[in-house]
């Protein structure tokens, strides 16, 4: 174990400034049942790795994700819900291991902003058709389109 | 004139994110708070390095402010940390290690070669320990004043430079 | 003796290229100012120049590369003596330095063609166009030659050999995608180009759009295959089986993407109906900053990200005042010189321009989504609020409405004239449309799957009724001539283009719905000669060797693959240990398929002889990739339609101006 940690490590060192996902996670488990591996894949998926840059514990190799999924698998075994075991993630490890922030007074606009913009994107839209509605119909004016055919079709050899 | 404002609304939103692009160029963002600041020390019962019969727990860290040191034999950086923290122990800080995830003969290895500033060295095979303390990097430091509350984590091993900054943070909760 | 001094050369080229650009930038829009003709003529011999320096500079980097020359300390980080010679020729750029090179050249290049193609420009916007173009030239090539020379010998400690290209990148995926992204990329430095030099001129009309369309077109499919490859290659290459992580990287090069969809679309407004002008203004320079704000994300390393691969802060700096000058001016210039009225034309609610619209706001509210999500743990941090992060979970739980929306509205943009279309009429055309979609999607899960799942009956009813639709409007637009064939001659290429695009979209959408849904995947153990049965195939272990590649040892597992006895293939999926770096990299084994991939990985060695391994049955997965080539397709089948070919061709009005060979 330690030696594949310190192989990790030096690993680590070689290629901090590359790629470090070169090599994914692969473990055999077995579940009692369906529901409960399909629970350990949408949790360790949505459990960030605490030591890597950008990497889900579930294909991270690094030793505190491995830590993490054995967790992962303990307390669903103890029958644990998936609420409390993010919570519980959380409290070792903080809220940075939440791959899907939680709404509070810091996200709200994180989640708000979206919808608050398709909502306003509606109004531009009904603004924009009511005030054109009524205008007459028309393309562009006999004088701007020879222009734009002159411009358009002026030859090279100008 | 509205509407040239409503046209500069772009560069305004652009300068703001610059802003904070700016900002985050100065910013370590592999650099965070332990989620354990202001909590109490996680409950354990393990026994130490050296004597494998003996039983230390939690109440082993009250009474007087304690750096509660994570370090293995693995781990390169420990090495070059070690006089850092032999310079704090010569301080007067009192010093607790965690031997995280190593075996007994190696970590005492260790300890020959580099010097021990511990007054104990809490035995953590498994790892286990340093899960409850949200260890993702070895080396880690906490400090833990003398009522076993955790107070400040240092990631990464501790400079010649950090070491005026630790001092101080142990000054504080005295 | 000259082979000696080759780096010498190519960092000699960078700078004259650099002295180019400059003139480049200077001269024509000077001479647009002052009136001066001979100033303007400067534009294009400087872009030819600036061209041909470049590609002695890359070229000279180049042979550097294949000539294992150690004294350059960027060859000796990312090529080995050992590394194929096709794979040194592509190690060029595999780092930063090259990949910046690359950046340079392509932008040059794009100067290049536009001066060869652009002969009917009026000289003023052509002035302008090239001018604002050498002025990114310019900055670039500063960024190069101060903080990012690929061309710094290590003198006199020369390595005996050199760290070898990063193993993730010694893959043929890895091969084109770069150039494909940075084709994209820069490509939207044209359309940027045009609309600065069109407010510089304050002739900010139709004509300007209808000769960005074309360049705009180009480099959004270039983008989007380069998009798609990247998403192949983290698939095969990566071992995990996963097509898209919203890592910040990924979100760097779909910004653009977004923003530049959203520009095709309102480019075809503003050239046919002359509204929206200042906003396509705006979208041409949204799409290029973001471009350089990718550039920015990747190259400075602010996000976290597992492609960071040059986190150096005087780099980052660096970067960042480019962007800011290059889009703070940009935007400056816009709120400065856009015009003050909108176009009074007049459309009605369902319209093909209040659809065009709704597509534009919609792609607009993705991209600030995704925007939001990428840099918004980076705000937080620093406002001192905490570190969070924000992972796939957030955006797929915003990307899917946002999608379902916007095809709602994309099955009936094509259907919709422009003006007016009254509700009743385009209901009645869609009716039928939306119920086979409807029946359609709702069933497909039962003979599919088995059971009902709400997900994929979601996504197939969203890519349905965008084809349905489409189907139901040739049908319309084609009943008239005598055959369908003649009708579907009939219409324009940009038509076709525009129809195959969206069937790209369409066949993207079955593609995530179904391999999202109903992929199968296990971990398993194997030994020789054990067996394991997975989504009705049966996998058995065969064989475990050793091998030896160029510059990597390799485990290799032999896998028989068989359905109800019946042997399908056999599958070889590899764990190799490169040398020169010690890096252990998994080399998956793939069965691809139109309706399903077999993906076999390798993972650790569990002792007897025994190996785990993953296997994944992953359903249509092809068919994301295929969508985005379809959308290529699309973008550069419309680039060849007759209108913009009219431009060159002697007879400006003839039905079929293609040119007469005598």
């Amino acid at each position: 174990m330690a030696l594949m940690i310190r192989a990790g490590l030096l690993l680590l060192l070689l290629v901090t400034s590359v790629p470090v996902l070169a090599d994914s996670a692969i473990e055999v488990r077995d579940f009692e049942n369906p529901v409960m591996a399909e629970r350990y894949r949408d949790l360790t998926a949505s459990l960030r790795c605490p030591k890597c840059d950008a990497q889900a514990i579930d294909s991270s190799n690094s030793p505190v994700a491995a830590d993490m999924r054995e967790r992962v698998v303990h307390l669903l075994r103890e029958g644990r819900s998936d609420k409390e075991i993010l919570d519980y993630m959380v409290a070792r490890f903080g809220e940075f291991v939440l791959y899907n922030p939680r709404l509070d007074e810091r996200t709200w606009l994180l989640w708000g902003l979206p919808a608050v913009l398709v909502m306003i994107g509606g109004l531009i839209v009904a603004a924009f058709v009511r005030n054109r509605r009524h205008i007459r119909v028309r393309a562009l004016s006999a004088e701007e389109r020879e222009r734009l055919n002159a411009l358009v079709n002026r030859e090279g050899s100008e | 004139m509205k509407r040239r404002l409503l046209l500069l609304f772009p560069l305004l939103v652009f300068l703001g994110l610059g802003f904070f692009l700016y900002r985050g160029l100065a910013m370590d963002p592999s650099a965070r708070d332990s989620a354990l600041l202001a909590q109490k020390f996680p409950a354990f019962t393990l026994s130490t390095l050296k004597d494998s019969d003996a039983r230390v727990d939690e109440s082993l860290l009250l009474g007087q402010v304690t750096l509660v040191n994570v370090w293995a034999e693995w781990c390169p950086t420990c090495k070059e940390e070690m006089p850092q923290l032999l310079t704090l122990a010569e301080r007067g800080v009192r010093l607790v290690g965690i031997n995280y995830k190593d075996t007994r003969a190696k970590g005492l290895e260790f300890l020959d070669e580099f010097g021990d500033p511990f007054e104990v060295n809490i035995f953590d095979p498994d790892g286990d320990l340093g899960f409850e303390l949200g260890v993702y990097g070895v080396p880690e430091t906490f400090l833990v004043d003398k009522e076993g509350i955790i107070r400040y984590k240092h990631t990464g091993y501790i400079t010649p430079e950090d070491v005026e900054r630790v001092v101080q943070e142990v000054d504080k909760w005295r | 003796m000259l082979v000696k001094i080759i780096p010498e050369l190519g960092l000699f080229a960078l700078v004259v290229a650099l002295g180019l650009a400059f003139l480049q930038a200077v001269a024509p829009l000077a001479g647009t100012t002052l009136r001066r003709p001979l100033w303007m003529a400067f534009a294009e011999p400087m872009a030819w120049g600036q061209f041909a320096f470049l590609l002695v500079a890359y070229a000279s980097l180049t042979t550097s590369f294949l000539l294992d020359d150690f004294s350059v300390s960027y060859v000796a980080n990312n090529s080995n003596s050992m590394l194929p010679w096709y794979y040194k020729f592509t190690a060029v750029w595999g780092g930063h330095e090259g990949s910046v090179l690359l950046w340079s050249l392509i932008l040059s290049g794009w100067g290049f063609a536009v001066s060869l193609l652009s002969h009917n420009l009026p000289r003023d916007m052509l002035a302008r166009v090239l001018g604002v173009m050498g002025m990114v030239s310019t900055g670039f090539l500063l960024f190069i030659l101060i903080t990012s020379s690929p061309f710094e010998r290590l003198l006199p400690g020369v390595p005996q050999d050199g760290a070898d290209l990063n193993p993730l990148l010694q893959d043929v995926g890895l091969i084109i995608h770069p150039p494909m992204l940075y084709m994209g990329y820069v490509g939207f430095s044209v359309v940027f180009a045009f609309a600065i030099a069109a407010l510089l001129g304050g002739r900010l009309d139709a004509a300007w759009t209808r000769w960005a369309r074309p360049w705009t077109n180009i480099a959004w499919a270039f983008l989007t295959v380069g998009i798609a490859l990247g998403s192949w290659w983290a698939y095969y290459e990566l071992g995990w089986g996963g097509w898209w992580f919203w890592d910040p990287v990924e979100n760097a090069s779909f910004l653009p993407w977004l923003t530049g969809t959203a520009l095709i679309h309102s480019l075809a407004v503003t050239e046919k109906r002359g509204t929206f002008k200042s906003w396509t203004a705006l979208l041409a320079i949204f799409t290029f900053s973001l471009s350089l704000l990718g550039t920015f994300l990747v190259r400075s390393g602010v996000l976290t990200s597992v492609h960071a691969f040059a986190n150096d802060p005087s780099r980052g700096i660096f970067i960042l005042a480019l962007l800011g000058i290059t889009v703070g001016a940009s935007l400056l210039i816009f709120a400065l010189r856009a015009p003050r009225m909108s176009g009074n034309v007049g459309f009605g609610w369902l319209s093909r321009d209040a659809l065009l619209l709704i597509n534009n706001i919609l792609l607009v509210v993705m991209t600030v989504t995704v925007l939001l999500g990428t840099v918004y743990p980076l705000i937080l941090d620093a406002l001192g609020l905490g570190k969070i992060s924000v992972g796939p979970p957030y955006f797929n739980a915003l990307f899917v409405p946002l999608t379902v929306l916007l095809c709602a509205f994309m099955g009936l943009g094509p259907v919709a004239r422009w003006k007016q279309m009254p509700g009743r009429e385009l209901f009645s055309r869609l009716l039928w449309a939306g119920i086979a979609a409807l029946t359609i999607a709702a069933a497909v899960p039962f003979l599919y799957g088995g059971e009902w799942n709400a997900a994929v009956a979601l996504g197939l009813v969203t890519a349905l009724w965008v084809v349905l639709a489409l189907v139901r409007d040739l049908f319309d637009k084609t009943r008239h001539a005598s055959s369908p064939l003649a009708g579907f001659r009939k219409l324009s290429l940009a038509h076709w283009g525009m129809v195959i695009g969206h069937l790209g979209m369409a066949v993207t959408i079955v593609g995530v719905a179904m391999v999202s849904n109903y992929a199968i995947e296990r971990n398993v153990r194997l030994a020789v000669g054990e067996r394991v049965e997975i989504g009705g195939y049966s996998f058995t272990m065969t064989d475990l060797s050793e091998r030896r590649g160029p510059n990597f040892l390799a485990d290799t597992v032999t896998i028989e693959m068989a359905r109800d006895g019946q042997r399908v293939t056999t599958l070889r999926p590899e764990k190799r240990l490169y040398i020169a770096r010690g890096q252990p990299m998994t080399d998956v084994a793939l069965r691809p398929g139109l309706l399903q991939d077999i993906y076999v990985a390798l993972g650790e060695d569990l002792g007897d002889g025994a190996w785990a391994m993953r296997i994944q049955i992953k359903p249509f997965v092809r068919w994301l990739w295929l969508g985005a080539l379809l959308m290529a397709t699309g973008g550069l089948l419309a680039v060849a339609d007759s209108r913009y070919r009219r431009q060159r061709s002697v007879a400006p009005d003839s039905t079929l101006p293609r040119e007469v060979h005598t």
